[in-house]
């Protein structure tokens, strides 16, 4: 099966319905996206395909293949990272930090579609990505700086 | 934290002073140091002055011997270092170090050391040596108990006083300069000349030289690091998905664990892994404690065969249906199960004879840990080696743990301890580890890695303690007048020790810890605790006995001052008699602006708890809305003396007021067919974003020395709900969790 990551090309022997987050990390050892329930409760497996956010505990290899998948080590470079990294360095969001791929993913993905977002919008948004650290407060003030690096405000 | 003290005890049980000197030990064994692990494997040309520090050619590494479990105790520990080195930020590598008994903590030592239902008494005086002395020598390492920065505050800067002037001494000895005229700064000796020795040019002299051990810490006022914003260590590799956590770790060969073990803690009867064993990718299928594992070549299949297998479980040892564990609860507040009074103050009986009487029934439920990432465990175990990768709080429990089921000495054994992806008291206990090492012992050679799937994780929890509490009280004269609270849970201790191998003699302090405790000068006040027998296996989960009766505590204490019609914060006020505590109260109350008028259909509430010695008071708005109940703010005081970091304590009372709220909004574990019925986050979820009110947080440093911050905030954040809840609705919640009763958004 054929997938594309990262702007990578990979083919690996895998079922149909094995889990994108099982051939992201057991297969293709790309370990940004988390394990964190398997049945889309938590986000920590938030990954980008062709552009939008995706549970990849939810989405099947043969549903992925052949579309453009991004995980957050693809969302920006070392040398360049995408605002919303920056803001959450910035911010320094994380504690333990396990679920901020997937919340990093879910606000690039959302700010992509909503450049401009209310406080209200940002709420729900990001609820679907669960923090048991209690990072809330912090992850919405690096989602409004984002926005406003991403606006050029 | 309270286990150390009852192992103490236990090992210890000798009344008498003299111990304390070192009649068990011998006074040598007693006041020499443990052994610097750093020398078992200093290459040469490397410099280490203590168990913290070790300088090379390459550069400086601190060793940073508390777990970071998301808490960020490596950056603390580094940066108390680092402050007494005049490294400059991050021109350092930090590692975990190994387990080893140099690294006991000391605070956990002198908390357990003076926990006593009468810390006066004669006896308790006499014992309090002793304990910290065997916890000294047992080498008790562990991080929990808000004590990573209590343990790593003197001790820490210490180190790092001792390599600075160690190193200056070396330059001195290299140069001909005299000490006094040398000083240190950006990682180097710096000379008169304005010329400098980096450190990492001076390892080889220092080596040869020993430590200088008479050393002066740096004044507050010249602190580079401490107290100001720092930037966490891991931030970087947190926020781009670069950090490994141990469940992301690989090894040449590696296969992939999976387990189908009892729901119920119970053993095996039978099963048929007939279809299991077919499934692809499927290497091996074995037995282990209470039930089976899958050996797979990627976790997806071994999870797979794993939920395929068809097992037939023994009974639970504990009551199968939720209600037999709330039946023995509540069957427990008799003279026999009365375990200790751990406050007794006025005449309680004399006060509430012939008075109206105020009565109530409290209650908290089990309540999961969860970290976000599963518990999880790499290890290779061959005849004579075993090498393990996961996050423990319990280093050396956990390598001797390993050592007994591979067959090895614990010095054969090595822990590379992880960052955690969470814990809350979660990685105080073996089940990943000691799994991981049944598996591996039986395929000698393979790496193997074992994750708990999270309904794994739930149903193989050891949850916080189930408790009651059933308060009278009486007010008079528009003031409290007297508060009898009888506290029953089971002993999460207790428990917990019992996995560690020890019983536990004494009795559990953390049954009332943040009732007891309060700073209260009520006229009349008795805090009892009675013990409820063991039924489903229980653990400290983050704030420990805090969490469940603080909450009864404080909220019975606001029944009462409503009852009065006094203030809330004003009776508060009155009653106190600490002043670090009453600086906190006032805090609360002057950021919230209590006494203004909020509006209708909104109420504000205050709570006030004491744990671990640290001091917090919580003010929460709420609003009824037609959708629920919406938290709206949240403002939190706490002293901890010297705030080390002042971002990561705010992101810390933050997460932990978070933490405190969600679960008792809705979060509970029940037992049905003895078995855990919440297996994943929708059925246990917390707090979600949307929720997540404004938090407002003001450290204080009046305190006399430093504590912790990780626990303390959870235990006010309940009672502080409830009490705003019935401030805007009339509504008295006593039970969590409060979704039982109310509607939240």
């Amino acid at each position: 099966m054929k997938f594309e990551v990262n702007g990578a090309a990979y083919d690996v022997d895998v079922e149909d319905d094995m889990p994108l987050l099982w051939v992201l990390r057991d297969e293709l050892k790309i370990k940004g996206p988390k394990y964190g329930c398997g049945i889309a409760q938590c986000g920590a497996c938030t990954v980008h395909v062709d552009g939008i956010a995706v549970r990849s505990c939810q989405l099947t290899a043969g549903q992925a293949q052949g579309r453009a998948i991004t995980t957050i080590e693809g969302l920006g470079a070392p040398s360049a990272l995408h605002a919303v990294q920056e803001a959450w360095i910035e911010h320094q969001v994380a504690q333990c930090g396990y679920c901020q791929p997937g919340q990093i993913m879910a606000a690039a993905s959302f700010l992509n579609f909503n450049p401009t977002p209310s406080d209200e919008e940002i709420d729900k948004a990001l609820s679907a990505n669960l923090c048991r650290c209690g990072t809330y407060a912090r992850i919405r003030a690096a989602v409004k700086s984002a926005a406003a690096k991403l606006g050029g405000a | 934290m309270a286990p150390l003290g009852k192992i103490a005890r236990r090992t210890f049980l000798i009344g008498s002073a003299a111990v304390a000197g070192g009649v068990v030990f011998g006074v040598y064994a007693v006041r020499k140091p443990h052994r610097n692990p750093l020398l078992d494997d200093l290459a040469e040309g490397e410099a280490t002055f203590n168990p913290w520090v070790k300088v090379s050619r390459d550069g400086v590494t601190l060793i940073t011997p508390h777990t970071d479990l998301g808490q960020g105790a490596r950056s603390m520990q580094a940066a108390l270092i680092a402050e007494e080195m005049d490294l400059e930020w991050g021109d350092f590598e930090v590692s975990p170090g190994v387990p080893s008994a140099a690294y006991y903590n000391r605070a956990l030592a002198y908390e357990a050391a003076h926990a006593s239902p009468d810390p006066t008494s004669i006896q308790a005086k006499m014992m309090a040596p002793v304990i910290m002395t065997a916890i000294k020598m047992m080498g008790v390492q562990g991080t929990g108990g808000s004590s990573s920065t209590r343990d790593s505050f003197d001790l820490l800067r210490k180190a790092g006083a001792v390599a600075r002037e160690t190193l200056k001494k070396a330059a001195s000895l290299r140069t001909g300069l005299a000490v006094a005229d040398l000083k240190t700064g950006r990682g180097s000796v710096q000379l008169p000349d304005g010329s400098a020795i980096k450190y990492a040019e001076l390892a080889e002299d220092a080596a040869k030289i020993k430590p200088v051990s008479d050393v002066v810490l740096r004044p507050p006022e010249e602190w580079r690091l401490i107290g100001k914003p720092m930037r966490r260590l891991d931030i970087e590799a947190k926020s781009t998905g670069a950090l490994q956590y141990s469940i992301d770790l690989e090894q040449e060969g590696m296969v992939f664990a999976a387990l189908r073990v009892s729901p119920r803690r119970s053993a095996l009867v039978d099963y048929d892994a007939g279809a299991a064993e077919k499934m692809r990718g499927v290497k091996k299928i074995l037995k282990v404690t209470n039930g089976l594992a899958v050996i797979a070549d990627n976790s997806w299949r071994a999870f797979k065969a794993a939920e395929a297998i068809r097992c037939e479980w023994a009974p639970a040892a504990y009551p199968a249906e939720m209600s037999g564990h709330w039946d023995e609860v509540a069957a427990s507040f008799t003279p026999e199960r009365l375990e200790a009074e751990w406050r007794n103050d006025g005449d309680v009986d004399q006060a509430l004879a012939g008075a109206d009487i105020i009565e109530a029934e409290y209650k908290a439920p089990y309540v999961a840990h969860q970290p976000l990432e599963p518990i999880s465990t790499v290890i290779t175990v061959t005849d004579d080696r075993a090498d393990f990768w996961t996050s423990h709080q319990f280093p050396r429990i956990a390598q001797q743990k390993v050592a007994d089921i591979c067959g090895l000495k614990p010095d054969q054994v090595y822990l590379h301890n992880q960052y955690a992806g969470g814990s809350f008291g979660h990685r105080l206990e073996f089940e990943n580890v000691t799994l991981a090492a049944e598996i591996a012992v039986q395929m000698k050679g393979a790496p193997v890695k074992l994750t708990f799937r999270r309904e794994d994780d739930f149903e193989q929890d050891f949850p916080r303690q189930i408790g009651m509490a059933r308060p009278r009280g009486v007010v008079k004269d528009g003031k409290v007048l007297a508060i009898d609270l009888p506290i029953a849970t089971v002993s999460s201790s207790a428990s917990q020790m019992a996995r560690a191998g020890v019983s536990l003699p004494g009795p559990d302090d953390q049954i009332t810890a943040g009732a007891s405790n309060l700073p209260y000068a009520l006229p009349n006040f008795r805090v009892a605790a009675y013990r409820v027998p063991e039924l489903a296996p229980t653990s400290s989960w983050r704030s420990v006995g805090a969490s469940t009766a603080g909450f009864f505590a404080d909220c019975f204490l606001d029944e009462l001052i409503h009852a009065a019609g006094a203030d809330p914060l004003a009776e508060r006020l009155r009653l106190m008699n600490d002043d670090i505590s009453r600086k906190v109260l006032e805090a609360v109350g002057d950021m919230s602006n209590w006494g203004s008028d909020i509006g209708p259909g909104r109420g504000r509430g205050v709570a006030f708890v004491k744990s671990f010695n640290t001091p917090v008071a919580e003010v929460i708005e709420v609003t009824m809305t037609a959708e629920g109940i919406k938290i709206d703010k949240v403002f939190v005081a706490a002293d901890v003396g010297t705030i080390v970091d002042p971002v990561n304590f705010e992101n810390h009372v933050q997460g932990a007021v978070v933490w405190g709220l969600g679960h008792a909004m809705n979060c509970e574990i029940t037992y049905s067919d003895g078995m855990a019925q919440q297996r994943n986050f929708n059925a246990h979820e917390g707090m979600r974003l949307y929720q997540c009110p404004e938090i407002y947080v003001r450290g204080l440093e009046n305190g006399p020395e430093v504590r912790g911050i990780g626990e303390p905030p959870v235990p006010p954040a309940a009672p502080a709900l409830s009490n705003a809840i019935f401030a805007a609705t009339g509504m008295r919640i006593r039970e969590m969790p409060f979704n039982k009763h109310v509607k939240f958004i």
